[in-house]
Protein backbone atom coordinates (compact mmCIF):
# COMPACT_ATOMS: atom_id res chain seq x y z
CA UNK A 1 0.00 0.00 0.00
CA UNK A 2 1.60 3.04 -1.05
CA UNK A 3 -0.27 6.46 -2.08
CA UNK A 4 0.96 10.09 -3.20
CA UNK A 5 -0.07 12.60 0.22
CA UNK A 6 -2.06 16.03 -1.41
CA UNK A 7 0.26 18.84 0.02
CA UNK A 8 3.15 17.04 0.65
CA UNK A 9 6.66 17.96 -1.66
CA UNK A 10 8.80 16.54 0.10
CA UNK A 11 11.34 19.75 -0.05
CA UNK A 12 13.60 20.73 -3.14
CA UNK A 13 15.87 18.16 -4.32
CA UNK A 14 18.27 19.87 -7.56
CA UNK A 15 20.08 17.62 -10.15
CA UNK A 16 23.95 18.29 -10.75
CA UNK A 17 25.53 16.55 -14.05
CA UNK A 18 28.69 16.39 -11.81
CA UNK A 19 26.75 14.16 -9.06
CA UNK A 20 27.47 10.59 -8.99
CA UNK A 21 24.22 8.70 -9.96
CA UNK A 22 21.27 8.95 -7.05
CA UNK A 23 22.80 11.49 -5.52
CA UNK A 24 21.35 14.88 -4.67
CA UNK A 25 23.01 18.41 -4.50
CA UNK A 26 23.10 20.06 -1.13
CA UNK A 27 24.67 23.37 0.28
CA UNK A 28 24.57 22.53 3.95
CA UNK A 29 26.96 19.85 5.30
CA UNK A 30 24.34 17.42 7.23
CA UNK A 31 25.77 15.40 10.38
CA UNK A 32 25.49 11.42 10.47
CA UNK A 33 26.44 9.94 13.74
CA UNK A 34 26.64 6.29 15.02
CA UNK A 35 26.70 7.40 18.19
CA UNK A 36 27.40 10.30 20.79
CA UNK A 37 30.08 12.52 19.79
CA UNK A 38 33.37 11.74 21.54
CA UNK A 39 35.11 14.97 23.10
CA UNK A 40 38.79 14.86 22.44
CA UNK A 41 40.87 16.80 24.10
CA UNK A 42 44.54 17.55 21.49
CA UNK A 43 46.20 17.62 24.40
CA UNK A 44 45.63 14.02 25.03
CA UNK A 45 45.01 13.36 21.32
CA UNK A 46 46.99 10.29 19.22
CA UNK A 47 47.02 9.58 15.91
CA UNK A 48 48.99 6.07 14.97
CA UNK A 49 49.64 3.95 12.08
CA UNK A 50 50.06 0.12 13.52
CA UNK A 51 51.71 -2.63 11.52
CA UNK A 52 52.74 -6.00 12.19
CA UNK A 53 56.37 -4.62 12.93
CA UNK A 54 55.17 -2.07 15.06
CA UNK A 55 53.49 0.88 15.80
CA UNK A 56 54.16 4.88 14.74
CA UNK A 57 52.46 7.48 17.12
CA UNK A 58 52.19 10.98 16.32
CA UNK A 59 51.46 13.35 19.20
CA UNK A 60 48.89 16.74 18.59
CA UNK A 61 52.09 18.76 17.81
CA UNK A 62 53.79 16.48 15.78
CA UNK A 63 51.16 15.83 13.53
CA UNK A 64 50.76 19.65 12.93
CA UNK A 65 53.99 19.90 12.37
CA UNK A 66 54.00 17.82 9.50
CA UNK A 67 53.68 18.95 5.76
CA UNK A 68 50.07 20.10 5.13
CA UNK A 69 48.26 20.70 2.12
CA UNK A 70 44.67 22.34 1.13
CA UNK A 71 42.25 19.92 -0.62
CA UNK A 72 39.55 21.11 -2.61
CA UNK A 73 36.93 18.27 -3.50
CA UNK A 74 33.47 16.97 -3.96
CA UNK A 75 32.37 14.84 -1.04
CA UNK A 76 29.88 11.81 -1.51
CA UNK A 77 27.56 10.68 1.24
CA UNK A 78 26.13 7.12 0.71
CA UNK A 79 22.50 8.89 2.11
CA UNK A 80 22.10 10.42 -1.40
CA UNK A 81 23.78 13.91 -0.58
CA UNK A 82 26.36 15.42 -2.25
CA UNK A 83 28.60 18.51 -1.62
CA UNK A 84 30.62 20.12 -4.23
CA UNK A 85 33.87 21.94 -4.01
CA UNK A 86 34.63 21.39 -0.38
CA UNK A 87 37.47 22.64 1.16
CA UNK A 88 39.71 21.08 3.59
CA UNK A 89 42.92 21.26 4.76
CA UNK A 90 45.19 17.40 5.98
CA UNK A 91 48.21 15.66 6.14
CA UNK A 92 48.50 13.44 2.95
CA UNK A 93 48.32 9.85 3.83
CA UNK A 94 51.69 9.35 1.44
CA UNK A 95 53.58 12.01 4.00
CA UNK A 96 51.78 9.74 6.70
CA UNK A 97 52.97 6.17 5.06
CA UNK A 98 56.54 7.55 4.29
CA UNK A 99 58.79 5.46 6.59
CA UNK A 100 55.91 2.38 7.40
CA UNK A 101 56.84 -0.58 6.10
CA UNK A 102 53.97 -3.34 5.68
CA UNK A 103 53.01 -6.67 3.93
CA UNK A 104 49.33 -5.75 4.47
CA UNK A 105 47.35 -4.60 1.66
CA UNK A 106 44.30 -3.29 3.49
CA UNK A 107 43.45 -0.80 6.56
CA UNK A 108 41.18 -0.39 8.77
CA UNK A 109 40.58 3.09 10.55
CA UNK A 110 39.78 3.41 13.80
CA UNK A 111 38.26 6.04 16.00
CA UNK A 112 38.11 7.35 18.98
CA UNK A 113 34.56 6.13 19.99
CA UNK A 114 34.64 2.70 18.24
CA UNK A 115 33.95 3.60 14.49
CA UNK A 116 35.77 1.71 12.07
CA UNK A 117 35.85 1.27 8.39
CA UNK A 118 38.03 -0.28 6.07
CA UNK A 119 39.98 0.95 2.74
CA UNK A 120 42.30 -1.05 0.93
CA UNK A 121 45.84 0.74 1.41
CA UNK A 122 46.32 1.30 -2.57
CA UNK A 123 42.93 3.95 -2.45
CA UNK A 124 44.74 5.45 0.35
CA UNK A 125 48.00 6.49 -1.20
CA UNK A 126 49.17 8.62 -4.32
CA UNK A 127 47.12 11.55 -3.20
CA UNK A 128 43.96 9.93 -2.36
CA UNK A 129 43.44 10.39 0.81
CA UNK A 130 44.58 12.85 3.69
CA UNK A 131 43.88 13.47 7.93
CA UNK A 132 42.05 16.67 7.76
CA UNK A 133 41.98 18.90 10.56
CA UNK A 134 40.35 21.70 9.30
CA UNK A 135 37.51 22.80 7.14
CA UNK A 136 36.74 25.87 5.41
CA UNK A 137 39.32 27.11 6.60
CA UNK A 138 38.20 26.62 10.57
CA UNK A 139 39.60 23.64 13.16
CA UNK A 140 37.79 20.66 12.54
CA UNK A 141 34.71 20.70 15.08
CA UNK A 142 33.21 17.63 16.66
CA UNK A 143 30.36 16.80 15.30
CA UNK A 144 32.49 17.05 12.48
CA UNK A 145 35.01 14.51 13.37
CA UNK A 146 37.23 17.12 14.44
CA UNK A 147 40.34 17.30 15.88
CA UNK A 148 40.97 15.02 13.19
CA UNK A 149 39.21 13.33 10.28
CA UNK A 150 40.48 10.91 8.06
CA UNK A 151 38.99 11.87 4.03
CA UNK A 152 39.12 9.63 1.45
CA UNK A 153 36.98 11.81 -1.54
CA UNK A 154 36.33 9.71 -4.39
CA UNK A 155 34.80 6.97 -1.94
CA UNK A 156 31.56 7.50 -0.11
CA UNK A 157 31.68 9.44 2.94
CA UNK A 158 31.05 6.78 5.45
CA UNK A 159 34.82 5.85 4.73
CA UNK A 160 36.45 9.25 5.55
CA UNK A 161 36.11 8.21 9.53
CA UNK A 162 35.29 11.13 11.75
CA UNK A 163 37.59 11.28 15.08
CA UNK A 164 40.28 9.43 13.60
CA UNK A 165 42.68 7.76 15.91
CA UNK A 166 44.83 5.09 14.46
CA UNK A 167 44.83 3.05 10.61
CA UNK A 168 45.80 -0.55 11.68
CA UNK A 169 47.15 -2.60 8.67
CA UNK A 170 45.60 -6.22 8.26
CA UNK A 171 46.28 -9.24 5.72
CA UNK A 172 42.59 -9.14 4.45
CA UNK A 173 39.71 -6.53 3.45
CA UNK A 174 37.79 -7.12 6.83
CA UNK A 175 34.90 -4.83 7.40
CA UNK A 176 34.40 -1.97 9.39
CA UNK A 177 31.23 -0.77 11.64
CA UNK A 178 28.90 -0.02 8.66
CA UNK A 179 30.01 -2.67 5.93
CA UNK A 180 29.58 -5.36 8.81
CA UNK A 181 25.88 -4.39 9.12
CA UNK A 182 24.75 -3.57 5.34
CA UNK A 183 27.39 -1.02 3.62
CA UNK A 184 29.50 -1.86 0.74
CA UNK A 185 33.24 -3.55 1.40
CA UNK A 186 34.62 -1.02 -1.17
CA UNK A 187 32.20 1.88 -1.93
CA UNK A 188 32.38 3.80 -5.28
CA UNK A 189 29.93 6.45 -6.03
CA UNK A 190 30.25 5.77 -9.64
CA UNK A 191 29.65 2.86 -9.47
CA UNK A 192 26.97 3.02 -6.85
CA UNK A 193 28.29 0.64 -4.56
CA UNK A 194 26.23 1.34 -1.92
CA UNK A 195 25.37 -1.77 -0.14
CA UNK A 196 26.08 -5.31 0.02
CA UNK B 1 4.99 -15.09 30.95
CA UNK B 2 1.90 -16.51 30.88
CA UNK B 3 -1.83 -13.93 30.42
CA UNK B 4 0.35 -11.13 30.15
CA UNK B 5 -1.80 -8.41 28.67
CA UNK B 6 -1.05 -7.38 24.81
CA UNK B 7 -1.43 -4.48 22.95
CA UNK B 8 -3.06 -4.85 19.14
CA UNK B 9 -0.91 -6.23 16.47
CA UNK B 10 0.24 -3.39 14.49
CA UNK B 11 0.33 -3.24 10.34
CA UNK B 12 0.15 -0.29 8.20
CA UNK B 13 -3.28 1.18 7.81
CA UNK B 14 -4.69 4.48 5.69
CA UNK B 15 -5.77 6.99 7.19
CA UNK B 16 -8.29 9.98 6.75
CA UNK B 17 -7.99 13.68 8.28
CA UNK B 18 -11.36 13.70 9.79
CA UNK B 19 -10.29 17.18 11.29
CA UNK B 20 -7.52 19.70 12.23
CA UNK B 21 -7.89 22.20 14.81
CA UNK B 22 -5.74 24.14 16.68
CA UNK B 23 -4.06 22.73 19.77
CA UNK B 24 -1.47 25.45 20.65
CA UNK B 25 0.13 28.38 19.09
CA UNK B 26 2.26 25.90 17.26
CA UNK B 27 0.34 22.26 17.51
CA UNK B 28 -2.32 21.25 15.54
CA UNK B 29 -5.28 18.23 17.14
CA UNK B 30 -5.72 15.85 14.23
CA UNK B 31 -8.37 13.77 14.21
CA UNK B 32 -7.89 11.06 12.19
CA UNK B 33 -10.33 7.83 11.17
CA UNK B 34 -8.40 4.81 10.29
CA UNK B 35 -9.52 1.47 8.33
CA UNK B 36 -9.03 -1.68 9.99
CA UNK B 37 -7.36 0.38 13.36
CA UNK B 38 -7.35 -2.73 16.02
CA UNK B 39 -7.35 -0.07 18.92
CA UNK B 40 -5.05 1.20 20.71
CA UNK B 41 -3.35 1.05 24.84
CA UNK B 42 -3.01 4.53 26.41
CA UNK B 43 0.39 5.77 25.66
CA UNK B 44 1.14 3.87 22.33
CA UNK B 45 2.40 5.75 19.17
CA UNK B 46 2.43 5.42 15.31
CA UNK B 47 4.50 6.18 12.50
CA UNK B 48 3.18 8.50 9.87
CA UNK B 49 4.28 8.49 6.37
CA UNK B 50 3.96 10.80 3.64
CA UNK B 51 4.67 10.40 -0.05
CA UNK B 52 5.97 12.88 -2.60
CA UNK B 53 4.37 12.47 -6.52
CA UNK B 54 8.12 11.68 -7.04
CA UNK B 55 8.13 8.82 -4.91
CA UNK B 56 10.23 10.49 -1.75
CA UNK B 57 8.86 9.01 1.64
CA UNK B 58 9.16 10.86 4.88
CA UNK B 59 8.54 8.47 8.26
CA UNK B 60 7.89 10.57 11.56
CA UNK B 61 6.59 8.70 14.85
CA UNK B 62 3.29 9.99 17.14
CA UNK B 63 2.18 9.47 20.14
CA UNK B 64 -1.36 8.74 20.25
CA UNK B 65 -3.56 11.21 22.60
CA UNK B 66 -6.36 8.96 22.64
CA UNK B 67 -6.67 5.32 23.07
CA UNK B 68 -9.50 2.50 23.49
CA UNK B 69 -10.52 -0.69 21.14
CA UNK B 70 -11.64 -0.85 17.55
CA UNK B 71 -14.87 0.86 17.26
CA UNK B 72 -15.74 -1.26 13.40
CA UNK B 73 -14.45 0.03 9.58
CA UNK B 74 -12.95 2.76 10.84
CA UNK B 75 -12.04 4.15 14.34
CA UNK B 76 -11.55 7.34 15.32
CA UNK B 77 -7.45 8.10 16.43
CA UNK B 78 -6.63 11.30 17.65
CA UNK B 79 -2.58 12.96 17.59
CA UNK B 80 -1.90 16.09 18.52
CA UNK B 81 1.45 17.37 16.82
CA UNK B 82 3.87 20.17 17.31
CA UNK B 83 5.15 22.15 14.45
CA UNK B 84 9.47 21.34 15.07
CA UNK B 85 10.92 24.41 13.18
CA UNK B 86 12.97 23.36 9.46
CA UNK B 87 11.13 20.22 10.16
CA UNK B 88 9.91 17.76 7.29
CA UNK B 89 6.72 15.94 8.45
CA UNK B 90 5.10 17.92 11.45
CA UNK B 91 4.85 21.44 9.46
CA UNK B 92 2.63 19.18 6.86
CA UNK B 93 0.57 18.00 9.56
CA UNK B 94 0.16 21.25 11.78
CA UNK B 95 -0.14 23.70 8.17
CA UNK B 96 -1.21 21.88 5.44
CA UNK B 97 -3.05 18.65 6.33
CA UNK B 98 -7.01 19.41 6.08
CA UNK B 99 -10.04 17.20 6.30
CA UNK B 100 -10.36 14.65 3.69
CA UNK B 101 -6.59 14.45 3.39
CA UNK B 102 -5.23 10.92 3.14
CA UNK B 103 -2.17 9.75 5.15
CA UNK B 104 -0.46 5.99 5.65
CA UNK B 105 0.28 4.91 9.31
CA UNK B 106 2.07 1.88 10.77
CA UNK B 107 0.37 0.78 14.80
CA UNK B 108 -0.40 0.78 17.29
CA UNK B 109 3.40 0.57 18.29
CA UNK B 110 5.40 -0.23 21.74
CA UNK B 111 3.93 -1.85 24.34
CA UNK B 112 6.54 -0.68 26.92
CA UNK B 113 5.35 3.22 27.27
CA UNK B 114 2.06 2.14 28.20
CA UNK B 115 -1.11 2.01 30.83
CA UNK B 116 -3.87 0.28 30.50
CA UNK B 117 -6.51 0.32 33.59
CA UNK B 118 -7.01 -2.59 35.31
CA UNK B 119 -10.41 -3.70 34.06
CA UNK B 120 -9.09 -3.31 30.01
CA UNK B 121 -5.52 -4.56 31.00
CA UNK B 122 -7.85 -8.17 32.04
CA UNK B 123 -10.29 -7.51 28.84
CA UNK B 124 -7.46 -6.53 26.57
CA UNK B 125 -5.73 -10.19 27.00
CA UNK B 126 -8.85 -12.11 26.72
CA UNK B 127 -9.71 -10.21 23.44
CA UNK B 128 -6.02 -11.28 22.10
CA UNK B 129 -6.04 -14.37 23.19
CA UNK B 130 -9.85 -14.67 21.11
CA UNK B 131 -8.48 -12.44 18.15
CA UNK B 132 -5.99 -15.13 16.54
CA UNK B 133 -3.70 -16.17 18.65
CA UNK B 134 -2.89 -19.88 17.96
CA UNK B 135 -3.27 -19.89 21.44
CA UNK B 136 -6.60 -19.61 21.49
CA UNK B 137 -7.14 -22.51 23.87
CA UNK B 138 -6.43 -20.45 26.77
CA UNK B 139 -9.62 -19.63 28.90
CA UNK B 140 -9.26 -16.69 31.06
CA UNK B 141 -10.51 -17.46 34.65
CA UNK B 142 -10.38 -15.29 37.06
CA UNK B 143 -6.99 -15.98 38.18
CA UNK B 144 -5.53 -15.49 35.24
CA UNK B 145 -7.11 -12.29 34.83
CA UNK B 146 -5.78 -11.09 37.85
CA UNK B 147 -2.48 -12.06 37.21
CA UNK B 148 -2.58 -10.17 33.81
CA UNK B 149 -3.85 -6.82 35.66
CA UNK B 150 -0.97 -7.61 37.74
CA UNK B 151 1.52 -7.42 35.07
CA UNK B 152 0.07 -4.34 33.52
CA UNK B 153 1.19 -2.91 36.44
CA UNK B 154 -2.65 -1.56 37.53
CA UNK B 155 -2.99 -2.22 41.11
CA UNK B 156 -4.69 0.17 43.16
CA UNK B 157 -2.23 0.05 45.68
CA UNK B 158 0.59 1.75 43.07
CA UNK B 159 0.06 5.28 42.51
CA UNK B 160 1.16 6.46 38.91
CA UNK B 161 3.56 9.57 38.19
CA UNK B 162 2.90 11.03 34.70
CA UNK B 163 5.94 13.86 34.14
CA UNK B 164 5.65 16.08 30.91
CA UNK B 165 7.68 18.06 28.88
CA UNK B 166 6.23 20.02 26.25
CA UNK B 167 4.39 18.08 23.72
CA UNK B 168 5.53 14.97 25.50
CA UNK B 169 2.39 15.45 27.52
CA UNK B 170 0.26 13.96 24.81
CA UNK B 171 0.86 9.95 25.27
CA UNK B 172 0.74 10.93 29.39
CA UNK B 173 -2.63 12.76 28.76
CA UNK B 174 -3.79 9.62 27.00
CA UNK B 175 -2.96 7.57 30.04
CA UNK B 176 -4.66 10.61 32.22
CA UNK B 177 -7.80 10.13 29.69
CA UNK B 178 -7.87 6.53 29.91
CA UNK B 179 -7.51 6.10 33.98
CA UNK B 180 -10.18 9.10 34.05
CA UNK B 181 -12.79 7.04 31.69
CA UNK B 182 -12.69 3.96 33.61
CA UNK B 183 -12.90 5.60 36.72
CA UNK B 184 -10.02 3.71 37.89
CA UNK B 185 -8.99 3.75 41.78
CA UNK B 186 -5.20 4.33 40.81
CA UNK B 187 -4.01 7.41 42.32
CA UNK B 188 -2.51 9.32 39.20
CA UNK B 189 -0.66 13.40 39.19
CA UNK B 190 0.81 14.48 36.28
CA UNK B 191 3.85 17.78 36.47
CA UNK B 192 3.54 19.32 33.22
CA UNK B 193 6.58 21.35 32.39
CA UNK B 194 5.18 23.81 29.64
CA UNK B 195 6.28 27.76 28.26
CA UNK B 196 3.20 29.35 28.62
CA UNK B 197 -0.44 28.88 29.30
CA UNK B 198 -0.50 29.28 25.48
CA UNK B 199 1.06 26.40 25.05
CA UNK B 200 -0.50 24.02 27.20
CA UNK B 201 -1.90 20.77 25.44
CA UNK B 202 -5.38 19.76 26.83
CA UNK B 203 -5.83 22.22 28.71
CA UNK B 204 -9.91 21.90 29.27
CA UNK B 205 -9.64 17.97 29.38
CA UNK B 206 -6.97 18.00 31.83
CA UNK B 207 -9.01 20.51 34.31
CA UNK B 208 -11.99 18.45 33.25
CA UNK B 209 -10.11 14.97 34.48
CA UNK B 210 -8.86 17.03 37.81
CA UNK B 211 -12.28 17.22 38.83
CA UNK B 212 -13.77 13.47 37.79
CA UNK B 213 -14.06 11.05 40.38
CA UNK B 214 -10.67 8.90 39.55
CA UNK B 215 -8.25 10.38 41.60
CA UNK B 216 -6.09 12.42 39.66
CA UNK B 217 -3.70 15.71 40.63
CA UNK B 218 -2.59 18.12 38.09
CA UNK B 219 0.94 20.48 38.73
CA UNK B 220 2.10 22.80 36.69
CA UNK B 221 5.55 24.42 36.13
CA UNK B 222 5.24 27.42 33.25
CA UNK B 223 8.84 28.28 32.36
CA UNK B 224 8.50 31.08 30.11
CA UNK B 225 5.46 32.70 30.72
CA UNK B 226 2.59 32.08 33.81
CA UNK B 227 -0.78 32.76 33.84
CA UNK B 228 -1.76 36.22 35.63
CA UNK B 229 -2.25 35.86 39.81
CA UNK B 230 0.29 32.34 39.07
CA UNK B 231 1.90 31.84 42.99
CA UNK B 232 5.25 31.38 41.55
CA UNK B 233 7.06 33.23 38.35
CA UNK B 234 8.14 31.19 35.57
CA UNK B 235 11.11 29.29 35.05
CA UNK B 236 12.80 26.21 34.42
CA UNK B 237 11.40 22.88 36.30
CA UNK B 238 13.59 22.37 39.00
CA UNK B 239 14.79 19.44 41.28
CA UNK B 240 13.09 20.79 44.37
CA UNK B 241 9.86 21.22 42.32
CA UNK B 242 10.03 18.31 41.21
CA UNK B 243 10.26 16.56 44.77
CA UNK B 244 7.45 18.50 45.86
CA UNK B 245 4.97 17.71 42.91
CA UNK B 246 5.56 14.00 42.74
CA UNK B 247 4.78 10.36 44.32
CA UNK B 248 7.50 10.13 46.86
CA UNK B 249 9.57 7.20 45.98
CA UNK B 250 8.66 5.40 49.55
CA UNK B 251 5.23 5.21 47.87
CA UNK B 252 6.65 3.61 44.82
CA UNK B 253 4.81 5.48 42.16
CA UNK B 254 5.18 3.76 38.91
CA UNK B 255 6.66 7.06 36.77
CA UNK B 256 6.07 7.72 33.42
CA UNK B 257 8.33 10.19 31.64
CA UNK B 258 7.93 12.39 27.97
CA UNK B 259 9.70 15.10 26.93
CA UNK B 260 13.04 16.41 25.01
CA UNK B 261 15.84 14.09 25.20
CA UNK B 262 17.61 16.88 27.86
CA UNK B 263 14.09 17.01 29.78
CA UNK B 264 13.64 13.24 29.82
CA UNK B 265 17.26 12.77 31.38
CA UNK B 266 17.41 15.38 33.59
CA UNK B 267 13.82 14.18 35.11
CA UNK B 268 15.23 10.71 35.42
CA UNK B 269 18.61 11.60 37.00
CA UNK B 270 16.73 13.56 39.33
CA UNK B 271 14.01 10.79 39.88
CA UNK B 272 17.04 8.03 40.42
CA UNK B 273 18.87 10.93 43.54
CA UNK B 274 15.18 11.04 45.00
CA UNK B 275 15.62 7.38 45.32
CA UNK B 276 13.24 5.80 43.00
CA UNK B 277 13.95 2.75 41.50
CA UNK B 278 15.19 2.50 37.77
CA UNK B 279 12.90 -0.20 37.22
CA UNK B 280 10.13 1.27 38.15
CA UNK B 281 10.70 4.43 35.82
CA UNK B 282 9.98 4.14 32.02
CA UNK B 283 10.66 7.15 29.33
CA UNK B 284 10.31 7.99 26.36
CA UNK B 285 12.16 10.72 24.37
CA UNK B 286 11.24 12.34 21.26
CA UNK B 287 12.56 14.31 18.32
CA UNK B 288 10.29 13.63 15.63
CA UNK B 289 10.66 16.36 12.73
CA UNK C 1 23.36 15.22 17.61
CA UNK C 2 19.92 14.02 20.27
CA UNK C 3 19.60 10.28 20.40
CA UNK C 4 16.32 9.01 20.86
CA UNK C 5 15.20 5.62 23.16
CA UNK C 6 14.25 2.26 22.24
CA UNK C 7 10.35 3.40 22.25
CA UNK C 8 11.16 4.75 18.49
CA UNK C 9 11.82 1.00 16.87
CA UNK C 10 8.89 -0.19 17.45
CA UNK C 11 7.85 1.22 14.10
CA UNK C 12 10.90 0.15 12.14
CA UNK C 13 11.43 -3.74 13.90
CA UNK C 14 7.41 -4.42 13.16
CA UNK C 15 8.49 -5.06 10.21
CA UNK C 16 10.78 -8.08 10.93
CA UNK C 17 9.44 -8.97 14.47
CA UNK C 18 6.54 -11.48 15.21
CA UNK C 19 6.58 -9.58 18.94
CA UNK C 20 7.19 -5.89 20.03
CA UNK C 21 10.80 -5.83 20.67
CA UNK C 22 10.57 -2.69 22.41
CA UNK C 23 9.50 -4.21 25.44
CA UNK C 24 11.48 -7.34 25.58
CA UNK C 25 14.78 -7.29 27.65
CA UNK C 26 17.74 -7.82 25.70
CA UNK C 27 21.44 -8.72 27.69
CA UNK C 28 24.28 -6.07 26.24
CA UNK C 29 27.51 -8.41 25.58
CA UNK C 30 29.87 -5.44 26.43
CA UNK C 31 28.21 -4.57 30.07
CA UNK C 32 26.26 -7.68 31.01
CA UNK C 33 23.19 -5.26 31.71
CA UNK C 34 19.64 -6.56 30.93
CA UNK C 35 17.15 -4.28 29.94
CA UNK C 36 13.75 -3.45 27.63
CA UNK C 37 15.15 -2.18 24.01
CA UNK C 38 12.78 0.55 25.02
CA UNK C 39 15.27 1.64 27.30
CA UNK C 40 18.39 1.47 24.67
CA UNK C 41 19.35 4.64 23.48
CA UNK C 42 18.86 5.05 19.78
CA UNK C 43 21.03 7.25 17.56
CA UNK C 44 19.04 7.69 14.45
CA UNK C 45 20.52 8.92 10.99
CA UNK C 46 19.91 8.31 7.09
CA UNK C 47 22.40 6.04 7.28
CA UNK C 48 21.07 3.89 9.44
CA UNK C 49 19.72 3.41 13.22
CA UNK C 50 22.35 2.54 15.78
CA UNK C 51 21.31 1.06 19.08
CA UNK C 52 23.44 1.44 22.28
CA UNK C 53 23.29 0.05 25.56
CA UNK C 54 22.16 2.75 27.88
CA UNK C 55 24.66 1.69 30.40
CA UNK C 56 28.05 1.47 28.44
CA UNK C 57 27.21 2.78 25.12
CA UNK C 58 28.25 -0.21 23.07
CA UNK C 59 26.70 -1.30 20.18
CA UNK C 60 24.07 -3.33 20.67
CA UNK C 61 21.89 -3.49 17.03
CA UNK C 62 22.11 -1.94 14.38
CA UNK C 63 19.13 -1.20 11.02
CA UNK C 64 19.76 -0.22 8.04
CA UNK C 65 17.05 0.01 4.97
CA UNK C 66 17.08 0.77 1.72
CA UNK C 67 14.47 0.36 -0.51
CA UNK C 68 13.65 -3.43 -0.70
CA UNK C 69 16.33 -4.77 1.47
CA UNK C 70 16.72 -4.66 5.02
CA UNK C 71 20.21 -5.28 7.48
CA UNK C 72 19.24 -6.20 11.07
CA UNK C 73 22.33 -6.69 12.82
CA UNK C 74 22.41 -7.74 17.06
CA UNK C 75 25.81 -7.86 17.71
CA UNK C 76 25.96 -6.81 20.73
CA UNK C 77 22.85 -8.43 22.01
CA UNK C 78 24.34 -11.87 23.69
CA UNK C 79 20.34 -13.18 24.00
CA UNK C 80 16.96 -11.40 24.04
CA UNK C 81 14.11 -12.54 26.00
CA UNK C 82 10.98 -13.63 23.79
CA UNK C 83 7.67 -13.98 25.33
CA UNK C 84 5.82 -16.37 24.50
CA UNK C 85 1.69 -15.87 25.02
Amino acid sequence: MSFVTRGFGGGSRDRDDRLPPGQTLVQDFPVLSAGPTPEVDTGEWEFRIITEAGTHRWSWDEFNALPSEDIATDIHCVTHWSKLGTSWRGVSLDTLFENVESQFDYVMARSYGGYTTNVPLDELLDGQAWVATEFDGEPLDPEHGGPARLLVPHLYFWKSAKWVRSLVMMPRDDPGFWEQNGYHLHGDPWQEERYW
Amino acid sequence: MIGRPSVPRSGWHAAVVVSSTAETRTAARLELEIEGWPGNAAGQHLDVRLTAPDGYTATRSYSIASSGPATGDATRVVLAVDRVPGGEVSPYLVDVARAGDRLEVHGPLGAFFVWQPAADAAEAAGVADAAGSADAAADPDAAEAATAADAAGAPAARPVQLIAGGSGVVPLAAMAQAHGDAGDATPFRMLYSVRSPADLFFAAELQRLVAAPAPFRLDLVYTRATPEGWPVGPGRLTRDALEAAVFAASETPRVFVCGSTGFVERVASWLIELGHDARDIRTERFGGT
Amino acid sequence: MDHLDGNALAGPLADYFAFDVTEARARCNGCGEVAEFARALVFASPAGTVVRCSSCDHVLATLVEAGERAWLGLSGVSALEVRRA
